[in-house]
C-alpha cells in the first residue's frame, strides 16, 4: 500500500541513524573482537596514529601498508561533483589492490559525521571525509591529524595547523545562466528585473546546504553588507520572491538541462558541471566582493583502513589529482604553488571564471550567527 | 462457498470426535501464533524500535542529558506554521481525493466487473497510488513546469500563461496537484470494495417497499457507505501527512511542511546541532497520525458491521 511505503520511507528517514546503531552495534561486538578497528595487523596500530609519511618510513611503505589493508571507504563523493568520478577511477587504476567502497554519495557533510559515529568500530565506517567548513570546525574530535608531503604548499588559511582537516578544493559563489535566454548578469539588481520572472533558483535551502548558505552570503556582501550580518542577503531574496523571480524547485542537472532553472546560484565548479549537457550554460562570478568557500579533507580517527586513508590524502594532494579537480572547474588547494612551479594545467586554469577584486570567507563565529539568523528569518522571508 | 461447506462438515462431525478434535485445535492455535513471530520481530526491529529511539532522542540533548527544550520548540511559531501547512495540505488533498475517487468508484460500479475498462482502471489505480516521490515531482516539472509541455502548449495555443503571478508549482499550493494525483487512485483502491459490497438485495428491498432511486441512496446507500468513506478519508489524510519526497523535490525552500523540517534538523550542514529537534517533530507527527489512526479504527469497526 502507498501509505505503508510512504510512511516507511519517512520513518526510515527519521530513524535511519537509530536503526543503524541498533543493527550494527550488535555486529560491532563481533568485528571488534575479531580484528578490531586497526585493520592491518602489523602496521595497523602505527598507521592509525601516523601524522606524516615519516611515521611509515617511506612513501613505498605507506603504499604497502595500504595495499595490505586492501580497502578504502569513501563517503559523500558524488561522481559529478568537482570531477570526483575521474579522481576515484584514477586511484582505482593506480592501486588495483585496493577496493574503493563509495558510500552514500549524495549525503550532506553533517551526515558524514553521523555515519562515522554510528558505524564506529565497524569495517564499514568511512575512512576519509570531505566536509564543508562549518561541519569540519565543529567535528574536530572525530579527526586524526595528518600532514601530506606537499603540506607546505597549502596556504595557511586553508589548513588547521596540526592537520586535523585541510582545505582541498573550492571556488567562488557564482551565477550560472542560460546564455540563449539571458545576457550575463552584471549585478544582483539585474536579477530583480522583469526579464528574470520565475527564473532564479538557489541550489538548496540555505538553512541546510552549504552552497545555498553561500548564495545568501554573497547577496549580503554584494548588497554592501558584511559577513557579520546576512540580513541584506535575506532581504535580497525576499525582494526576488516579491518580484516573482525566485524559483523554489530543487535544482538538479536535469532541471538545468531542461531549462526549468535558467539562472542558478551555486559554486562555480558545480554550476560548470551541472550545465555540461546544456551548451548555452555559462557561469558568471560577479565583480566586486566575491564569496569563496573551500571543502576540507579529514581522516576519521576510527578509520578501519588507516593506511589507505592516509594514502588517499597523499594521492589527493599530488599534482595529478590537483589538476583533476581543476578539470572539474574547482580551484585546488595547491593552485598557487603549482602555478609558480609551472605544474598547473595552464589551459584549465585560464578557463576558470575571473577572480573578483576582493574575496571573503566567513569565520566560524560568522557562520554560526548567520545560521541562527537564517533559521529564524529565511522561511518567512521567501513566502 | 468452500469455507461454508467446511464449517458445515466440521459441525457435523464434531460430536463424534469431540475430545481429540479439541486437543488438535488447541495445539494448532499455538503453532499459528508462532507463525506471526517473524513478522512481529521484523516490525519490532524496523518500525517500533527505531520509532521509539527517534522519538526518545527528542527528550535528550546532544550530550545525553534529559531536556524539555526540544518539545517546547514545538510551540515555536515557525514549527506551528509548518504543522498547520502540513495539516491543511493533507486535509484538502484528502477531501478532494476522496470525493473524486468516490465518484470514479461510483462510475466503475456500473461497469462489468470482469470488463476491460474496470480492470484497467483497477490496475492503473494500483500502480498510480504508488507513483510518488521524485519521479512524480519530475513528471509534474516536465508537464506543467515553467518549460513544461502543457505550459508551453497553453501559451502557444491560447496565449494563456498559468504562471502570470509567479511560479506557484514550487510553493506549498503547488503540492496540491501532485498530491491529488496519488490520492485519487488510493481512494479508488480503498473505497471500491465497500461500494462493491452494496448488496443488490437492498436495492430490491427498497424498490419492493416503494422506494425510489433517490431514497435508496439517501436512506440506505449513503448511511451504509459513510463509515467506509470516512475511514478512507482518514487514510488519505495520513498518507499525505507523511509524504516527503515529492515535496522535497518541488518546494525546496523554507521547509514549509513538517517532514521537510525534520530533514532540515537532521541533515543541515549550516545550522548545526539540531538533530534532537527532529525527534520532537517526529513525536508531533506521530501524535497527529496516532489520532487519525485511532479515529480510523473506530470508524472502520462501524463500517465492518455492514460488510459481513
Amino acid at each position: 500500500m502507498a501509505t505503508i511505503a510512504r510512511r516507511t520511507r519517512l520513518v526510515a528517514g527519521i530513524a535511519l541513524a537509530a536503526t543503524a546503531t541498533l543493527v550494527l552495534t550488535s555486529c560491532a561486538a563481533d568485528t571488534a573482537s575479531g580484528d578490531g578497528a586497526g585493520g592491518g595487523s602489523e602496521s595497523g596500530a602505527d598507521a592509525a596514529t601516523a601524522t606524516s609519511i615519516e611515521d611509515f618510513g617511506s612513501f613505498e611503505d605507506l603504499e604497502a601498508a595500504a595495499k595490505a589493508e586492501g580497502q578504502l571507504n569513501v563517503i559523500a563523493l558524488p561522481r559529478d561533483w568537482a570531477n570526483y568520478g575521474e579522481i576515484l577511477d584514477l586511484f582505482a587504476e593506480q592501486y588495483p589492490e585496493i577496493t574503493i567502497n563509495e558510500q552514500s554519495p549524495d549525503i550532506s557533510s553533517a551526515e558524514e559525521i553521523t555515519a562515522a559515529e554510528t558505524n564506529e568500530g565497524l569495517d564499514t565506517a568511512p575512512d576519509v571525509f570531505d566536509l564543508g567548513l562549518a561541519v569540519a570546525l565543529s567535528s574536530t574530535d572525530q579527526f586524526a591529524p595528518y600532514q601530506v608531503q606537499t603540506w607546505d604548499e597549502i596556504p595557511d588559511a586553508l589548513k588547521e595547523p596540526s592537520g586535523l582537516f585541510v582545505g582541498d578544493y573550492g571556488g567562488y559563489m557564482s551565477i550560472g545562466y542560460d546564455s540563449s535566454k539571458f545576457d550575463e548578469p552584471g549585478s544582483l539588481d539585474d536579477l530583480l528585473g522583469a526579464d528574470y520572472k520565475g527564473a532564479v533558483a538557489i541550489n538548496g535551502d540555505p538553512t541546510q546546504a552549504g552552497a545555498a548558505f553561500a548564495a545568501v552570503g554573497l547577496a549580503a556582501v554584494q548588497s554592501d553588507g558584511t559577513l557579520d550580518d546576512f540580513q541584506p542577503g535575506i532581504d535580497f531574496f525576499g525582494e526576488l520572491q516579491k518580484a516573482g523571480n525566485f524559483l523554489k524547485v530543487d535544482v538538479t542537472p536535469a532541471t538545468i538541462t531542461s531549462g526549468e532553472t535558467p539562472v542558478v546560484f551555486d559554486w562555480d565548479y558545480l554550476n560548470a558541471a551541472a550545465g555540461a549537457d546544456n551548451p548555452d550554460w555559462k557561469v558568471a562570478v560577479l565583480d566586486g566582493t566575491g564569496y569563496a568557500g573551500y571543502y576540507n579533507q579529514a581522516i576519521n580517527k576510527d578509520a578501519p583502513n588507516p593506511a589507505a586513508a592516509r594514502l588517499w590524502q597523499e594521492f589527493l594532494y599530488s599534482d595529478d589529482v590537483q589538476n583533476l579537480w581543476l578539470k572539474g572547474g574547482a580551484r585546488p588547494a595547491r593552485m598557487e604553488a603549482m602555478t609558480e612551479a609551472g605544474t598547473i594545467d595552464a589551459d584549465l586554469a585560464a578557463a576558470l571564471p575571473e577572480v573578483p577584486e576582493e574575496t571573503v570567507v566567513p569565520t566560524e563565529e560568522q557562520s554560526t550567527k548567520a545560521g541562527t539568523l537564517l533559521g529564524e528569518k529565511w522561511a518567512a522571508s521567501v513566502q | 462457498m468452500t469455507s461454508d461447506t467446511l464449517r458445515a462438515d466440521a459441525t457435523a462431525s464434531a460430536p463424534a470426535i469431540a475430545g481429540p478434535s479439541r486437543t488438535v485445535r488447541r495445539s494448532g492455535v499455538s503453532v499459528a501464533w508462532l507463525g506471526l513471530v517473524p513478522f512481529a520481530a521484523y516490525v519490532l526491529m524496523f518500525l517500533a524500535v527505531p520509532t521509539i529511539l527517534a522519538v526518545g532522542s527528542g527528550f535528550f540533548t546532544d550530550d545525553g542529558t534529559f531536556t524539555w527544550t526540544n518539545l517546547t520548540a514545538l510551540a515555536d511559531p515557525v514549527v506551528l506554521n509548518t504543522f498547520a501547512n502540513s495539516a491543511g495540505l493533507s486535509l484538502l488533498t484528502a477531501v478532494v481525493g476522496a470525493v473524486a475517487g468516490a465518484l470514479v468508484c461510483y462510475a466503475l460500479l456500473g461497469m462489468n466487473p470482469q470488463g476491460t475498462v474496470r480492470s484497467s482502471v483497477d490496475a492503473a489505480a494500483g500502480v498510480l497510488a504508488q507513483f510518488g516521490g521524485v519521479m512524480l515531482a519530475f513528471a509534474f516539472i516536465a508537464t506543467v513546469g515553467a518549460q513544461g509541455v502543457m505550459t508551453l502548449f497553453l501559451q502557444d495555443a491560447f496565449g494563456l500563461n498559468i504562471y502570470e503571478n509567479g511560479m506557484w508549482l514550487y510553493e506549498v499550493p503547488g503540492l496540491i496537484m501532485p498530491y491529488v494525483y496519488f490520492q485519487v487512485p488510493l481512494m479508488v483502491i480503498t473505497f471500491m470494495p465497500a461500494l462493491a459490497a452494496l448488496k443488490p438485495q437492498w436495492t430490491e428491498a427498497n424498490l419492493t417497499l416503494g422506494g425510489t432511486r433517490a431514497s435508496f441512496w439517501l436512506r440506505i446507500g449513503l448511511p451504509v457507505l459513510a463509515p467506509s468513506f470516512l475511514a478512507s478519508l482518514l487514510l488519505l489524510f495520513a498518507n499525505a501527512f507523511s509524504s516527503y519526497a515529492t515535496a522535497a523535490a518541488l518546494a525546496s525552500q523554507g521547509s514549509q511542511i513538517v517532514p521537510l523540517q525534520i530533514r532540515a534538523a537532521l541533515t543541515s550542514e549550516t545550522v548545526l546541532g539540531r538533530e534532537n529537534l527532529a525527534g520532537a517533530l517526529a513525536l508531533g507527527m506521530i501524535v497527529v497520525v496516532g489520532i487519525v489512526m485511532a479515529l480510523y479504527s473506530l470508524v472502520q469497526r462501524r463500517a465492518a458491521r455492514w460488510q459481513s
